[in-house]
């Protein structure tokens, strides 16, 4: 670990105990979303449009409703019509994703559900819901969906962002626009200049758990819901909006989470599950096969980007010019507004312009996907950084570290970056072993960086003490990647208790204050801040129930290690054990709640180092070391960081090498498996080699910036430029397959 | 006086103008003198913007203080995995 600023030397904040879920996990104890079962539960499945692009016409489910078993079946009639009730936008998109009404917009869009007593019953009923449809032409990808006359999916869309309005609906969601100096003299300036064209596929985030919900709703009009998600508050938000109920008539229990890193932060099967079971009057469960996971839920988007940038011989950028198209699937909202924020914010260039297009397609809509949006522009701007260096004969970490971003450096996106630790990953690469490691024939090595905003956000926690000393602490922040321990070592920390003493639960909807997702690698900081903000309240608390006991002021009381003891030493210390076994003699209960909109988010940045050999009888591309270097700001669990960072850069070279969505020529995916839809496993790779960083975050208590997203952003460049500087071939498109690197070396040798 | 900055592709409802200053200790109040200024900046920046005031980033900002010569930015919204 690469310390970067003085460890205050915390006792607990910063070890590596086990994890508090870790036995039930190991134990198959833990309760996923497909585990709970309640009596009279029936089994649910849904009906997916076989189409990419089309009217439904008609939908007959008489002959499923006279099948044995089944006890309802519903379709888009059963909810209300958000559109004609003047709804958000959003809000209209979120319901009509969750089940189509008049016209279905990708392949695996639900247009019904049915509910019987077996899953076989259930199956079989889906089958015999009767759809006629009148099928439309379709658009797949961005060039597609841009073209003149394409066909459209939505006809009053009207592109945002562009002055003046267009009058005609389009594709094209809206446009999103950076730009700062000017271009053409920071290009005149520059001694070197690359320009290409980058284009990416579609890929999941490949979470092992499926989707999975279960819902049992009262006569009263009150339903509880059991799911996997990030965020059991959204869920329950996402899914009165779309049945029209208050958000208080349903209570969410957030199950154990197999998985996630965004994906699970919108609703597909909630309200479904709801509506089954009001209509059925019994408990409804319904879960996704991995095959309906890849047709109907959020990938991130597929993308042509093209980048031209220049720079001085000594390395100084002069200018860049970004041009990005994304996919955002059925409905507008592809985050491409973070890619243009994120494009070039590692860097200060003077002359800039970022321009970006959020464009719907007939595809799942996409869903977050670590630090969306950024991956992809980094691979485009990474690459090309890597060919400016190597065009101006300048190392590429020296390249990059010409060019840095640092404290007050006007950010491309705008504000001024406050304390960040860019520069300090930069140089744990370059002062690592693994920089100066001999390279064998076909090998080669690379280096890609990337920025992650992080988020803060709104949390709530409650800190109860037990009577004998021990603390349950309790937020609503689905763990996802290893949260609770996070907080659980932050209250240890604080209270100065053993971190075995403290349990870390997540509690339902009725149970803690509201919480908003585990996403945007916010809870450590947020979730965690409402924590120590719980604690310090606590540690209040149990100074004044020692002042009372002594007869002594508050000031003469300080806490220390655990205990109550007072400055001149004048009494025997009180442990928390001794004051919470008489906390009936000195006020009652001992708990504190806190709740807060976080303040003080710090930036993430990663730098990564990959080193791959390529056969180039095969264009086969094996890992064989990579190093990824990030500022955590503090790690308060470093195992977790380092399995966050782990991680993302897996997920990275399988997005660099294997992965993508294959569509047919109707729209119809061709890989909704994990057979044909590759993600690396252990056996495909070298282990990830980690370097934490730690710049705090002078806004946070501990110094935390967040660690789960910024990972995934520099991989596929990485990869990318250690082929090219294997094998001497620029790869442009993703995946770098096999077959394209073996075309790209041969391209080059003829 | 809070100095606020467009991003680009703000600009098209400012005139073409990159900053301004304006009155306000509050985001909710800069965002109602905006919207005098340059009448339906307010809606577009209330549903979809994120604010950095002074290099610090919020999301629901309209009653967060913003002090004498701070440095304001709208963002573009963005979403977190």
């Amino acid at each position: 670990m690469a310390i970067t600023e003085e460890n205050p030397g915390y006792k607990w904040v910063g070890t590596r105990p086990i994890r508090p879920d870790g036995l039930e996990k190991v134990t198959g104890k833990a309760r996923f979303g497909a585990d709970l079962a309640l009596p009279g539960m029936l089994h649910g499945k849904v009906v997916r449009s076989p189409h990419a692009h089309a009217e439904i016409v008609s939908i007959d489910t008489s002959a499923a409703e006279a099948m044995p078993g089944v006890k309802a079946v519903i379709t888009g009639a059963d909810f209300p019509d958000l559109a004609a009730n003047g709804a958000h936008a959003g809000d209209i998109d979120v319901a009509t994703n969750t089940i189509a009404r008049d016209k279905v917009l990708y392949e695996g869009h639900v247009v019904a559900a049915v509910a019987a007593i077996t899953r076989e019953q259930a199956e079989a009923a889906a089958k015999a819901v009767e759809i006629t449809y009148e099928v439309l032409p379709h658009v797949l990808t961005v060039d597609e969906a841009m073209a003149d006359g394409a066909p459209l999916l939505h006809d009053g869309m009207i592109t945002k962002g562009v002055d003046p309005a267009p009058e005609d609906p389009s594709n094209i969601a809206s446009k999103i626009l950076h730009e700062r100096g000017d271009l053409d003299q920071g290009f005149g300036e520059a001694d070197s200049v690359v320009e290409r064209e980058f284009t990416t596929k579609p890929v999941h985030q490949g979470y092992i758990e499926p989707h999975a919900a279960v819902a049992d709703a009262n006569s009263d009009g009150r339903a509880n819901l059991w799911c996997s998600s990030q965020g059991h508050f959204q869920m329950r938000a996402y899914t009165a909006t779309v049945l029209g109920v208050s958000p208080g008539n349903i209570k969410v229990t957030a199950a154990e989470i197999g998985g996630g890193f965004g994906g699970k932060t919108v609703i597909y099967l909630e309200p479904l599950a709801v509506r089954l079971s009001q209509r059925a009057g019994r408990p409804v469960k319904l879960v996704m096969d991995r095959d309906e996971v890849f047709r109907a839920t959020g990938p991130t988007s597929g993308t042509r980007i093209k980048v031209k940038m220049g720079a001085t011989k000594d390395g100084k950028m002069t200018a860049a010019e970004v041009w990005m198209a994304y996919e955002a699937g059925a409905y507008a909202g592809s985050p491409v507004g973070a890619a243009g924020m994120t494009a070039i914010a590692c860097y200060d260039i003077p002359n800039f312009v970022v321009e970006g297009y959020d464009v719907v397609c007939n595809k799942p809509r996409v869903a977050a996907y670590r630090a969306p949006g950024a991956p992809m522009a980094a691979f485009a701007v990474e690459s090309v950084v890597d060919e400016l260096a190597r065009n101006l004969e300048i190392d590429p970490i020296d390249i990059r570290l010409a060019n840095a971003a640092v404290e007050g450096t006007q950010a491309s996106y705008g504000p001024k970056f406050p304390r960040i630790g860019f520069v300090e990953t930069l140089e744990a690469i370059k002062d690592h072993p693994n920089y100066s490691e001999e390279l064998g024939p076909n090998q080669g090595r690379g280096v890609s960086a990337g920025f992650w905003f992080n988020a803060g956000m709104m949390s709530s926690a409650t800190v109860h003490i037990n009577e004998n000393g021990t603390a349950t602490v309790v937020t609503g922040s689905p763990d996802i990647g290893g949260s609770r321990q996070s907080m659980a070592l932050m209250a240890a920390e604080e209270l100065g208790i053993p971190y075995e003493s403290i349990k870390p639960v997540v509690a339902d909807t009725e149970t803690v204050g509201f919480n908003d997702v585990t996403g945007g690698s916010r809870v450590t900081l947020a979730t965690g801040a409402a924590v120590v903000d719980a604690c310090r309240l606590v540690v209040e608390d149990l100074r004044s129930r020692a002042a009372k006991t002594w007869d002594v002021e508050l000031d003469q009381v300080e806490w220390v290690e655990g205990q109550a003891q007072h400055i001149d030493g004048a009494q025997p210390p009180l442990s928390l054990g001794d004051l919470a076994k008489k906390s009936g003699r000195t006020g009652g209960p001992i708990s504190a709640n806190a709740s807060l909109n976080s303040r003080g988010v710090g930036a993430g940045f990663s730098t990564q180092l990959c080193d791959v050999e390529v056969d180039p009888e095969t264009g086969v591309t094996r890992v064989i070391r990579y190093l990824t270097a990030q500022d955590a700001g503090r790690a308060i669990s470093p195992d977790y960081v380092e399995g966050q960072m782990q991680g993302g850069v897996v997920q990275g070279i399988g997005w660099a090498l294997n992965e993508e969505y294959i569509h047919d020529t109707d729209g119809v995916m061709e890989n909704p498996s994990f057979l044909d839809y590759r993600i690396p496993v252990a056996s495909d790779l070298p282990m990830i080699d980690c370097s934490i960083v730690e710049v705090p975050n002078p806004a946070h208590p501990y110094g935390v910036r967040g660690v789960g997203e910024v990972g995934i952003v520099p991989p596929m460049a990485a990869v990318g430029n250690a082929i090219n500087d294997a094998v001497d071939v620029r790869m442009t498109e993703l995946p770098m397959s096999p077959i394209k690197v073996l075309e790209a070396i041969t391209d080059q040798s003829d | 006086m809070a100095r606020v900055h467009f991003s680009a592709g703000l600009r098209e409802l400012t005139g073409g103008q990159a900053e301004v200053d304006v009155e306000g200790s509050t985001v909710r109040r800069i965002v109602a003198e905006l919207d005098e200024m340059f009448p339906g900046i307010g809606e577009r920046l209330s549903e979809a913007s994120s604010v950095a005031i002074d290099g610090e980033i919020f999301t629901d900002a309209e009653l967060e203080p913003v002090e004498e010569n701070a440095e304001v930015h709208f963002l573009d919204i963005f979403q977190g995995g």
